[in-house]
Formats: C-alpha cells, sequence, structure tokens
C-alpha cells in the first residue's frame, strides 16, 4: 500500500499530463501567447512613457491589472469542469475503479489544475518579465512584482477551490463552467458593487474584493484601508458620500485562504457523497 | 495465499420508497467464476457499484477479501479488478499510458511494470494499438483496453459488469478465454451478464436476482438439475424424413418424450444425466436413422431463467 500523498501526486502527473494534451491548453497556451505577442508589439510601436516610465508602473500596469483575469480565465478552463466532467465523461469510472481515496481523486485533480494554471500564468510572466528586461535591464526587478505574484498563486488556490466547489455541485460540465464563469466574472463584481455602494459595509466577504492587493501592492504609499471622499453635484446640488475600501494585505489573505479553505472542505464533502450512479 | 473471497452482507439500496437491492446475501470464496444474472433494472448494476464504491448502500456492506469497501475503499480495491460501465480513457492517452497510471497507482513495481503492461495489452489483443490515443478508439478496442486495466495488477478479485458489452463475436470469445484462464490462476471472478451462452460456457456459479432480491446461488449444475425438475432434452437431425422412425426413438430406454421439430428433426426428452444421454446417443445410432447430428436442446439456463424471471414479476 502506497502512502496516500504518492498516489495522489502520481494521480496528479497522469492529469496534468491530459491538460498538456488537451486542446483546451494549447487554445489556454495560444491565447497567452498571443496577448503577450500583441502587448510587445504596442509596447514597441507607441512606446507610451505613462508605462515604461518607470519599472513599478510598467510591472503594475502589466501583471497588477490583468492577471486577477488571467487567474478567473485558468479557474474556468481547468477547474469548473474537473469534477463535472468525470460525471459527463464517465472517464471517472475508470478512476473511481482504482484503489483510490476519492479525497486523493479530488486533491489530485486539483493539484493537475492548478499546475496548468501555473503553467499559463508563467507564460504570460515570461513575455512581460522580457519586455521588462528590454526597456529597463536586468536589474529593474520591483520588490512588489515578486509580492504581487505570491499573492496570485493564493488567489488561485482561492479561485480553483471555489471552481472545484461548484463543478463537484453539477455532474454536467456546461452548467459548471458556465456557474463559474458568470459568478467570477460578473457575478461578484455585481455583488461588491452592491455592497460598497448601496449597502455601505466593507465586503470583506467577496474574493474580488480580496483580489484588490493583486494590483494594489504595487502602489506606493499602499493605499489606506478606508477613504471616504464628499462629493458634490453641481447641477443637482446633491451632496454624497462614498466610501471606498481597500483590503489591506494581511486582510486580502485572509479573505482568500478562508475561500481556499471553505471552498475546498465543501467540495470535497460533496464529491466524497456524490455517487457515480 | 488466502482465498479471495466477496461477501455482499444484507445489502441494500433504496431510492425513496423503491429499493434497487433488497437485503442482498451473498459470499463468494475461492477460485471460480460466479455469473450474476437478472433482467435490466434487477439490481445488478448496483450491487456491483456497491462493492465498488461508486454508489452507497442505504444498509449492508461489501467485503473484498475480509475489508469493508466503504470502511477503506483504497485497501478492500487494491486486491481487486474492477470493469463496471465500460468507462470512458482519458482520450489523449495511449493504452500504454492509461496502464502505466493504472498500474502506478496500484503500486505494481516500476521494474514489472512494462513487463505486465505488454502482457495485458497482448491478452486483450491490443498490442499493435499500444502507442495510438484512445480518443480514436471503437467502443470495443475502449473495452478491450479497461479489461486490461481491470487485468494489470494481477488482482485476485475481478468484479466485471458486462465485460462483452461493445466486442465483436471475435473479442467477445476472447474475454471468455481471458476468464478462463484466470480461474486457473485461482482467481474469483463476478461477472455480470445477458449473454446466458457466455454464463453457461465459463461460469461455475450463477446467482440471478430479481427486483433486488435473490433468486437463487448455485453451482451450474446444481441450478440446471434443481430446475429443470431432473429432465433433459436433446435435439438430433437425421439425414432423411424420421417419421416413421418417430415411435422406435420413443421405446429408447431412459426417453420420455419425443417432439418432432420438423420432417428431418426431433427434440427428445429424457430423464437422467449425462450417462443416460450417451446411451441414447448410442442406441440412436445403432437403430441407423441416419443420424447427423445430437445436440443438446437450447441453454438450460436460459429456460430456468426465463422461468424465474417471469415467475417474478
Amino acid at each position: 500500500m502506497g502512502r496516500p500523498l504518492g498516489r495522489v501526486l502520481k494521480l496528479a502527473r497522469s492529469q496534468f499530463k491530459e491538460y498538456l494534451r488537451s486542446r483546451r491548453f494549447a487554445l489556454t497556451i495560444g491565447t497567452v501567447a498571443v496577448i503577450g505577442l500583441i502587448e510587445t508589439a504596442v509596447l514597441a510601436y507607441y512606446r507610451p512613457t505613462s508605462i515604461i516610465s518607470n519599472p513599478v508602473t510598467f510591472y503594475s500596469g502589466g501583471w497588477g491589472g490583468p492577471i486577477d483575469y488571467l487567474i478567473l480565465f485558468a479557474a474556468v478552463i481547468f477547474g469548473a469542469d474537473a469534477i463535472a466532467g468525470e460525471f459527463q465523461n464517465k472517464t471517472g469510472y475508470f478512476l473511481m475503479s482504482l484503489p483510490l481515496r476519492r479525497s486523493a481523486i479530488y486533491a489530485g485533480k486539483y493539484l493537475a489544475a492548478m499546475t496548468a494554471s501555473i503553467t499559463m500564468i508563467a507564460l504570460y510572466l515570461v513575455f512581460l518579465v522580457l519586455n521588462g528586461v528590454y526597456y529597463f535591464g536586468t536589474s529593474a526587478f520591483p520588490w512588489q512584482l515578486g509580492a504581487s505574484f505570491a499573492l496570485s498563486l493564493v488567489y488561485l488556490l482561492a479561485v480553483l477551490g471555489s471552481a472545484f466547489l461548484f463543478s463537484s455541485l453539477f455532474k454536467t460540465s456546461t452548467y459548471a463552467v458556465l456557474v463559474v464563469a458568470v459568478l467570477f466574472l460578473i457575478g461578484f463584481s455585481i455583488l461588491q458593487a452592491w455592497v460598497t455602494d448601496l449597502v455601505r459595509i466593507e465586503p470583506w466577504f467577496l474574493i474580488s474584493y480580496a483580489s484588490g492587493v493583486l494590483a494594489d501592492i504595487f502602489q506606493t504609499p499602499y493605499p489606506p484601508h478606508t477613504q471616504t471622499v464628499v462629493v458634490h453635484g453641481s447641477i443637482t446640488s446633491v451632496t454624497l458620500t462614498v466610501t471606498a475600501y481597500t483590503p489591506t494585505v494581511i486582510e486580502g489573505l485572509a479573505i482568500m485562504a478562508g475561500y481556499f479553505l471553505v471552498t475546498t472542505a465543501l467540495g470535497l464533502l460533496l464529491f466524497e457523497r456524490e455517487e457515480f450512479a | 495465499m488466502t482465498r479471495p473471497s466477496i461477501v455482499v452482507d444484507d445489502l441494500t439500496k433504496a431510492y425513496g420508497k423503491f429499493r434497487a437491492l433488497d437485503h442482498l446475501n451473498l459470499k463468494l470464496e475461492g477460485a471460480k467464476c460466479v455469473g450474476f444474472l437478472g433482467p435490466n433494472g434487477a439490481g445488478k448494476t448496483t450491487t456491483l457499484k456497491m462493492a465498488t464504491d461508486m454508489i452507497f448502500p442505504t444498509e449492508g456492506r461489501v467485503l473484498l477479501n475480509g475489508e469493508s469497501v466503504r470502511g477503506n475503499r483504497e485497501r478492500a480495491l487494491s486486491c481487486c479488478g474492477v470493469l463496471i460501465e465500460s468507462p470512458e480513457i482519458y482520450p489523449s492517452l495511449s493504452p500504454k499510458e492509461a496502464l502505466d497510471m493504472a498500474a502506478d497507482i496500484r503500486n505494481v513495481p516500476a521494474a514489472e511494470r512494462k513487463r505486465r503492461i505488454d502482457d495485458v495489452l497482448a491478452e486483450v489483443k491490443m498490442s499493435d494499438w499500444a502507442d495510438k490515443k484512445v480518443g480514436k478508439f471503437s467502443k470495443g478496442m475502449k473495452q478491450r483496453i479497461n479489461l486490461a486495466a481491470a487485468l494489470v495488477h494481477d488482482p485476485e478479485i475481478l468484479i466485471l459488469d458486462e465485460p462483452a458489452t461493445g466486442l465483436d463475436p471475435r473479442g467477445m470469445a476472447e474475454v471468455r478465454d481471458i476468464i478462463r484462464g484466470l480461474k486457473k490462476r485461482n482467481r474469483l471472478i463476478f461477472m455480470s451478464s445477458h449473454i446466458l451462452q457466455e454464463v453457461t460456457d465459463v461460469c461455475d456459479e450463477v446467482a440471478l436476482i430479481n427486483h433486488g432480491k435473490l433468486l437463487f446461488y448455485d453451482t451450474l449444475a446444481n441450478v440446471t438439475s434443481r430446475f429443470s425438475g431432473g429432465q433433459s432434452a436433446v435435439d438430433a437431425s437425421f439425414a432423411t424424413p424420421i417419421e416413421v422412425g418417430i415411435s422406435r426413438v420413443g421405446a429408447l430406454q431412459g426417453v420420455e418424450r419425443v417432439e418432432a421439430l420438423d420432417s428431418t428433426r426431433l427434440r427428445i426428452h429424457f430423464s437422467g444425466g449425462p450417462g443416460v444421454q450417451k446411451r441414447i446417443l448410442k442406441d440412436l445410432v445403432a437403430l441407423d436413422l441416419d443420424l447427423v447430428s445430437f445436440r443438446e436442446s437450447g441453454n438450460p439456463l436460459e429456460e430456468i431463467y426465463l422461468e424465474q424471471v417471469t415467475k417474478g414479476d
């Protein structure tokens, strides 16, 4: 009887191999490569001073802004149907015939999705860093890039955890992908705007709020936790008090870790109870 | 080496008020092949899925080599090869890679793995396709790979749900040969099937269920003699019309009744076992009625199956 971790890694390795050869992986890598090439071309042609004036601005615009979307894209592509697909495509019957705990199957698939997502993100980073080296040389890497990269990995953990939870909820890939995509690309943003602007409380329970730290870390000084602005309407003569919230790095990390732990526990619980009927 | 065993203990599966399986008890032990029969919806696949932890019992349990499947699926399934529901294999993998994954997870030592994979691929006649992508395979070819995956670690117990599904007649015959080979190697095979001839050919024992309840479980020989009331039948064919010879055949010792199927074929009902059948054949030849063939009439298991299943409906 092999060690449980050994079996998880064996499964993760074969699942990652499956990802590597899949059309979706080629398409995803191709898309990221095209984005990287377009960015390179646009920078080379227009040379916008607002971006290439200093390394922090460059990496803030090139990494802090888009990485959130890239991670959501990776979670939809690699996480949303990871479990649901096992039911829909009947590949789960093959896995279930093996002497693996369900938790090992879940963990193995999670690790494979994580590795595939990191591969995609790393490719984007390679394009960005090559451009950075071209404009600023090899010694101009702001610490914020490293910090934001580390935060991105934690965010990826949380988002993939949520994607796996919804994937465990459905036995049809399309539903799982649709729900994850809508929720993360639109749902959380709407909810955050609603909570902040209408309910007027800090949206500390939303993962989209926590993701702000990926970009905010590039700002010096780091933005204050709350900022209240009084706005006077010149035509309507109405005065509005608007409070903007910015998560601290610790708060952002705590929210992400919370999402990861809760969604993984719930997803695993669902998968443990799911029948291959 | 301990005797491989499958114990189905008071197994029940309920969906609301409907009981797909109702307190099923079975104890299979030793090297043999047990055919698991029943009409569609009888509870066969439900039983096999609960035996492999794909679905969960409402009551009862299944033990594989004494290990509870629900208690420790990892340990229970490690001695077991499973083929249920004709699973799909990840399409971008080749048979070699899929089997390597299965063998690796089943802890087949790396040094042995390649040889085992080559052996099972040869056994299921898929060596020529070893490096092609599974995604392009036909249903029958995938089923062969699934069978190979179930065999790759040389398991003591095999749980097979209609293993011949999707296979052509040659493939079905090959599956029967594989099962016969496994029996010789001290393996316990629990196999559901709709093909009664297949069950008659390879199984030593049969269990029949209907509406989730066990109707009988016994050796094939006992089942045949118990339910046929001791009567058997053979079909005899003659080169020339037999009308005038019917009474002579009916007068042979042991013959109970003779039925004319057409002008050159008779169904001879008799009491007794193979000894009586042998004597009737000898006597028929001696009658010099141009006998050209003499074989068992139909499949006794089929008649028993139909009778028992219809009785329960």
